[in-house]
Order: C-alpha cells, then structure tokens, then sequence
C-alpha cells in the first residue's frame, strides 16, 4: 500500500538523517581541536564534514517530501518552514521544522561562505548546536516507536557522542589548546 | 618544478585571520611550512603554473579563509 | 619641561647654523596670537583651487620632507596618492608617540600646537579633504590642550580630537583607522592600506604631527628654504628626542647629516663613558661607540647595521650597563604590546624575550643561542604589521652589537653590567592601557 511506505521511507530517512547529522557534528568538532593524523589529514575531515552533511542533507529532503506528500498524516508543505502549525503534533513537528529551517541556514551560508561577513557566518554556524538536539527531540516526540527498540538506541547513542564531543571541546577551550578564532 | 605561471600568482596568508590550523601544509607542503608554533611559513614567490591548482584547493580548505591566491604582493619575505 | 632653544640668525627664512640647533619647528609659540606673529597668517590663499593643491603637493614633494613618525616615507608622495583617490579623502594626525623613549611629539604639540593644527588644514587641502582626526593618547592633557585651541581657530575643516588607548602598536596607521572606523584599535592586515581605504572606506591620510608641522613651514616659506638644511635625501630639520647618559636629556631639533657625537654635544655631551648608542627608538639598532662617534644620523638606513632616526629616539647606554639586559627588558615589553591577533607575533615574541633574558642573566648556553636566532629569523615578517619586525631587528641588534658581551655571557662570566638601574625607559603599568577601545 502506497501511504504505507512513504510512512517507512519518512522513518528510515529520519532516522538515518538523525544519525548522519550526529556524524556532522562530531566532525564538525574535530576541526577546531585540531585533530588529524597522516592518514586522515585535517583537510580530509574537513572535507568529510562538508559531504557528509551534504548527504544528510539529502536524506533530509527526502523526509519532508515523503512526510508532506504522504496523505496518512494531515502535514502540509507550509508545516516544513513554519514551526508550531502544523495539525499533527504541533510540538514536535515545530521543534523539526525549526532544525530543518537552521539546517536551509546553514547550507546557504556556507555555499556563500567567500562573500558574506565571516563574523556572521561564524555565529550562524553555532546554530548547528542548537540544530542538532532539535533534531533529535523532534524524533522522539514525534516518532511512533522512537522510544523502544534499536530507535531508542540509536538516540541514546548519538546523544552521547554529540555530549562527549562537545564535552572535550570544551575542556580544550579552557585548556587554550583550541584553534583561536579570531 | 615547473615554470612560474605566467599571472605572476602567488599564494599569500593574511595573518590575523590564520590560526595555525595548517590544512594548507597538508594540501601544498611544496609551499607551505610550519613554524614551531604550527603557523604557515609560505613562499610567497610566484606559483610554479602546475601548483595553481592545488593552491587554489589549499584557499578553499582553510577554515578562516585566510589565504588567497592573487598578483598583488602584500608582504615580501626576503629569507 | 624645558626646551633647549638657542635663536639662531633671521628666523625663518635665514640659514640656520650649520649642523646645529636650529629654531624651525620651536620657533613659534604656544598661543594662536604669538605664533601668528611669527609665521603669519595660514597661508592658504596661495594654494586656491584644483591648481593650488596640486601646487601644495609639488611643494611638498619639492621639498623631498619625508615622513616624521618613524617610517621615513615621502610626504608629497602619500598626499598625491591620497589625493588620487575615487572618494573625498580624510586626514588623520598621529599624535600618540607610543614610543617610550620619544617626547618630541608631545613636545611639539604642547609648544607649537598652531604649527601642527596649520599643516594637518594645509595637508587637508591639498588632498581634498574637509575632516581632519586628531589621535593623541590618552592620560596627559595634550588632547585637552589641544581641543582648547582648536577652539581659538577658525578652519575650513572639521575637527574630532581621538583619545587613543595607550598600546604599543596602538598608534599604527591602521590601528588608528580600526579604532576610528569601529573602535577597535588593533592594527589590521593590508591590503588595502588606509592611502587607499581608511576612515569610512575613504582614502586617508596618516601623518606624524612633527611632520604636518614641516608641511606648515614649507607652504609658508618655499621647498628651497626647507632644504637649506639637512642632507639632499633627508631634507629639512628634525627632532630627536635623547635621553640616557647625557647631561641635559631633552627633545632637540638637529638637522639630519649631523653626526651622533654632536648630537650627544648638544645634548651637553655624556656623563659617564658610554658603550652604544640606541638610535631610532625601541624599533631602531645599537650603534657600538666610540666607532659610531661619527656616524651621520638620517632616516635612510646608514651605518654598518642599516641605522636609521626613525621617530628619533636617542638613547646612551653606559658603558658599566649591560645592553643585553637592557634589551631584554625592551623585547619583553614590546611582547606584552602584541595584539596578540598573529600567532608569530604572539608567540614568538615572548619566547624571544625569554631566550634573550637567559642570555642577559648568564643561563645561556649554544643552543638557547641558536634557538633565538632561529625564532629571530622566524618571527621576522610574518606578522600582520610591522611590530614583530622591530622587536626583533632591535634583538639581532643587540646580539651583534653587544657581541663581545655576548662571549662573555656565555661564557658564565658574571656581568656586573645587569644589576645597574635600567636606562631605557619603560612606562609603568599604571601608565598602560589593558583597553583597544
């Protein structure tokens, strides 16, 4: 039945976004602390930064579709960029849309990286942190079985990474060991 | 090495933007060294022609966009 | 504060005496009303329209006055590009002397402030421009004294007296444009330098207050009278300001050419034997004595180490001092100014200060020698701005001149040079600003 798969590609597209962001982050993280070896030089994840979250990306729009189109659940294409009217769990589909929104931010900030303020492209890129647990909240909210199971799981997983992640970076911030941004 | 190009490019770094985090060494080590602090000591004489490229790879990978490849010469190291 | 001041023949447009002191720049006075009386009125009229900028320009350039801050540019050169500009330019006069071991620019603007007001709307003119930005630093009452005669004038420009925050690099060029455009006053990087883009996006025009008050004198009394004086390359006459073992240490108008001898003779001559000479401020070299007896002083570089006045600071180092120690109490001072915005610089300049203080204090063996100069060598022209350049130009100076100390040092010999008073001047804490804004 049509309705019922575009219900399983919503699920699986959100969920594999969910975990390809974490994957964002956490590379995203690396950058400033520095890290990098001869066989994964810095530029390379930076790189993997960049095309990773192109792909999660992708996966996103993919999920917006499905779930917009998708007829079994009343989200219309304006519940995608307006956060918090949505018919079908307002909350927690606005907290999605918020992240997506963030997420629209950040890429076209990024492809005009070499023409806008560097300050503000700066600040805007911190709303990645913010991005992130929206993302996540918004899954288990809003998704049917996201609180049992390898969902439960997964989440538990990302969230932890996401945490020890920011946790060393801020410890190197106080350390001063961080690439100083100016 | 090849011939210098013929644009009189060079790759030069405006300092107060770099912060030492070097993925410019990596991608052109031809041209870029470190200092024991990890801050870039470039050449900053024109670009052999087979090194543009990756020059212009290296301006795209710095976090802070603090390189650029151009004719006007800023500062000259006479080493 | 006392100024030497010996009134030579005719004022003004007479020869002064050869070499010697000469009443240029001091000649005038403080008020509006006694410096009128001197030098007349501003000469403007001369100068009317398109035709008569480009006159003023040519005067100046004529003149061959080159710049009185430190960096030795030519003047008529910077003025015609400002002037070349798409947009109406700005002047900017640099009043600050971070330096330490200087006083002549707060000297000039507290004896002859009309001298230096004349050529900041004479300069103005000459490039078009109808606002002119007044940088003094903070904590004297020059900038007060300033604004109150201002007051007295009537100028076809606006005026806006600066207080800038008492930092080493603070009174850069660019710094002054950074704290005026955003308040900001950290030096920033050029391209574009301010003759291009400064003060609002315009073309701006940074001089040294000494070296607007010579455009002053060569609009009222002609390039040739200007050059009567002086060298062919270094035109003109010039303050320096010496200090160290002499008897009367004190700001002095010489003419470039004169030797560093006669200079210390003006000054009343030394007091104790000395060893070297620092010429050109904490940016500048120490020239050996007595071998540099005899050097001429001038803005080129001169001498076997490339010695230049720069913003004119003379000092005389005793020779029971230690000029390694004294250097090294200079460098860290100049590591504590960093903007701390190029990692070279930031770096680099404490760990500079902190070898030459181990070779000073005698905890100096081969490789912390071969470690200074190789972060010498590394740190030299890698940052945004200059300040790291002249720190350690100042630091291979002292290793080359101060050699044979240097032997000594190393050698574990004690240097009873290190525990004498020090001689270079260093503001204190209280007289530093932690502030850019």
């Amino acid at each position: 039945m049509p309705d019922v798969s575009l219900w399983h590609v919503a699920r699986a597209t959100g969920l594999v976004s969910t975990l390809l962001l974490t994957i964002t982050v956490l590379l995203g993280i690396l950058g400033p602390l520095r890290v990098g070896t001869a066989a994964w030089p810095r530029f390379t994840l930076a790189g993997l930064h960049r095309n990773i979250s192109l792909l999660s990306m992708v996966l996103l729009g993919l999920h917006v579709v499905a779930v917009a189109v998708d007829s079994y659940v009343p989200i219309t294409w304006t519940d995608l960029f307006v956060p918090f009217v949505s018919a079908y769990h307002p909350l927690w589909m606005g907290l999605g849309t918020i992240s997506f929104d963030i997420i629209l931010a950040l890429l076209v900030t990024s492809m005009l990286r070499p023409r806008i303020n560097p300050r503000f492209w700066r600040v805007l890129h911190w709303s990645a942190y913010l991005c992130w647990p929206l993302a996540l909240v918004h899954g288990l909210g809003i998704g049917t079985d996201a609180l049992s199971g390898w969902p439960l799981g997964l989440s538990v997983f990302c969230t932890l990474a996401v945490l020890a992640g920011v946790g060393w970076r801020v410890v190197a911030a106080r350390k001063k060991t961080l690439a100083r941004l100016s | 090495m090849s011939a210098p190009n013929a644009e009189g490019l060079r790759l030069q770094v405006d300092m107060i933007k770099c912060v030492g985090h070097a993925s410019c060494r990596e991608l052109l080590p031809e041209r870029v060294s470190l200092d024991e602090w990890g801050y870039p000591i470039i050449e900053t004489d024109p670009l052999p022609s087979d090194l543009v490229t990756h020059a212009r790879r290296a301006v795209a990978a710095c976090p802070t966009l603090a390189l650029r490849v151009d004719g006007k010469v800023a500062r000259v190291r006479t080493q | 504060m006392t100024i030497m001041m010996e009134r030579g023949a005719a004022r003004g447009g007479g020869q002064g005496r050869q070499g010697l002191l000469l009443p240029r720049l001091l000649a005038g006075g403080r008020k509006l009303a006694e410096h009128r009386a001197t030098f007349g009125q501003l000469p403007l009229r001369r100068f009317t329209g398109e035709e008569g900028r480009r006159k003023l320009i040519r005067a100046v350039t004529d003149a061959g006055l080159r710049g009185r801050g430190g960096a030795g540019f030519p003047t008529g050169l910077k003025m015609a590009s400002v002037a070349a500009g798409a947009k109406r330019p700005v002047v900017i006069a640099n009043g600050c002397e971070s330096e330490p071991a200087s006083r002549k620019d707060k000297m000039l603007m507290v004896c002859a402030p009309h001298l230096v007001l004349d050529g900041a709307v004479l300069a103005a003119h000459a490039v078009g421009a109808d606002r002119v930005y007044l940088c003094i630093e903070r904590g004297t009452s020059v900038a007060d004294r300033l604004e109150r005669e201002i007051a007295q004038r009537d100028d076809p420009v606006k005026w806006k007296v600066v207080r800038v925050p008492r930092r080493y690099v603070s009174s850069e060029e660019s710094a002054l444009v950074h704290l005026i455009n955003d308040g900001d006053g950290r030096p920033m990087t050029a391209p574009p330098r301010p003759y291009e883009k400064g003060v609002g996006g315009r073309p701006t025009l940074v001089d040294n207050v000494e070296t607007l008050a010579h455009v002053a004198l060569i609009a009222t009394y002609g390039p040739e009278w200007f050059r009567q004086v002086g060298t062919r390359e270094d035109p003109g006459s010039t303050l320096v300001t010496v200090g160290g073992a002499v008897a009367r240490p004190n700001v002095y108008e010489i003419s470039p050419g004169m030797r560093l001898g006669e200079v210390l003779d003006a000054a009343g001559g030394v007091v104790e034997p000395i060893g070297a000479v620092l010429v050109g401020g904490y940016f500048g070299t120490w020239v050996s004595m007595p071998d540099g007896w005899g050097m001429p002083l001038s803005h080129d570089r001169t001498g076997p180490q490339g010695t230049s006045l720069g913003g004119g600071g003379i000092v005389a180092l005793p020779a029971e001092s230690c000029g390694l120690a004294e250097t090294a109490r200079v460098v860290r001072y100049l590591a504590e100014e960093s903007a701390q915005q190029c990692g070279p610089c930031m770096f680099g300049l404490p760990a500079i200060a902190q070898d030459l203080a181990a070779v000073a204090y005698g905890r100096c063996d081969p490789a912390t020698r071969q470690r200074l100069s190789r972060r010498i060598a590394q740190v030299t022209r890698r940052g945004a701005c200059r300040h790291p350049d002249g720190a350690t130009k100042l630091a291979m100076s002292a290793l080359t001149t101060f050699a044979a100390d240097l032997e000594t040092h190393m050698s574990g010999w004690t240097c009873t040079g290190v525990s004498r008073d020090p001689i270079l001047p260093l503001p204190s804490r209280q007289h530093r600003d932690r502030t850019w804004k």
